[in-house]
């Protein structure tokens, strides 16, 4: 399983994103490949993901995609990310 | 952890909206060697361009541009507000502490990044620095290990 954190600049809030992302999967005992990436790569980096995980601002850009957008409003909320992933891929 | 001398830490500043605010963790960042002052404005144009996403916790955002040439090294700033400006979020705001980030290759900062992660994952952490009285309380809030 692919998940991809999408941000502005591919840097500093998609990274915390995915870190917080795989804490959120070690909960749930998930297994999944989570890359960090840009909106510009949006279309390569999410070809093959299940799931995309990112901020409100990024979904209407982010487009048509066979992935689940999983919208996070506080990157620090494991808790949050536990629920929403869980209802995504549960 | 990602560099943070005094420098780079500016408490109960004034700004008088959200371009401001960065631009003071752009001063910040500049002011510790870490940045030219040309990071600056390319942080608020981040906003610009994508919207108010930098502001991912409740009072939290964190400035950033992507690598560039006026990238010095990799560094990290803090500034309090003394009045919390609003971004335009529609969770998040207002925000009382904007965090700088500057790195100089998209994959240097991922270990940075995960002790930031750890950090920040006790929420008491933001209210904690938005009251913090010294630039020794704020090293110590992001690095108990220091």
């Amino acid at each position: 399983m692919k998940i991809v954190a999408i941000c502005g600049a591919g840097i500093g809030t998609s990274g915390i994103l995915k870190v917080n992302a795989e804490r959120a999967l070690a909960r749930l005992d998930l297994e999944a490949e989570v890359t960090a990436s840009d909106l510009a790569s949006v279309a390569t980096a999410a070809a093959d993901a299940q799931v995309i995980l990112t901020s409100p601002e990024f979904v209407e850009a982010i487009g048509k995609t066979n992935a689940d957008v999983i919208v996070v409003q506080n990157y620090f909320d494991v808790d949050e990310l536990t629920a929403k992933l869980e209802a995504a891929l549960g | 952890m990602l560099p943070l001398p005094e420098s780079a830490i500016l408490l109960g500043q004034q700004a008088a909206d959200w371009r401001a605010a960065v631009l003071l963790a752009g001063s910040a960042l500049e002011a510790s060697g870490a940045t030219t002052g040309e990071y600056g404005p390319r942080m608020v144009a981040m906003v610009e361009e994508f919207g108010a996403y930098i502001v991912i916790a409740p009072g939290l955002a964190l400035a950033h541009a992507r690598p560039g040439p006026d990238v010095l090294a990799e560094g990290l700033a803090v500034v309090t507000l003394a009045n919390p400006v609003v971004f335009g979020h529609a969770h998040n705001d207002p925000v009382s502490v904007v965090l700088g980030l500057a790195v100089q290759s998209v994959d240097e900062h991922v270990t940075g990044i995960a002790e930031l992660a750890n950090v920040f994952n006790d929420e008491s952490v933001i209210p904690r620095l938005a009251g913090a009285r010294s630039a020794a309380d704020v090293q110590q809030l992001l690095d108990p290990q220091r």
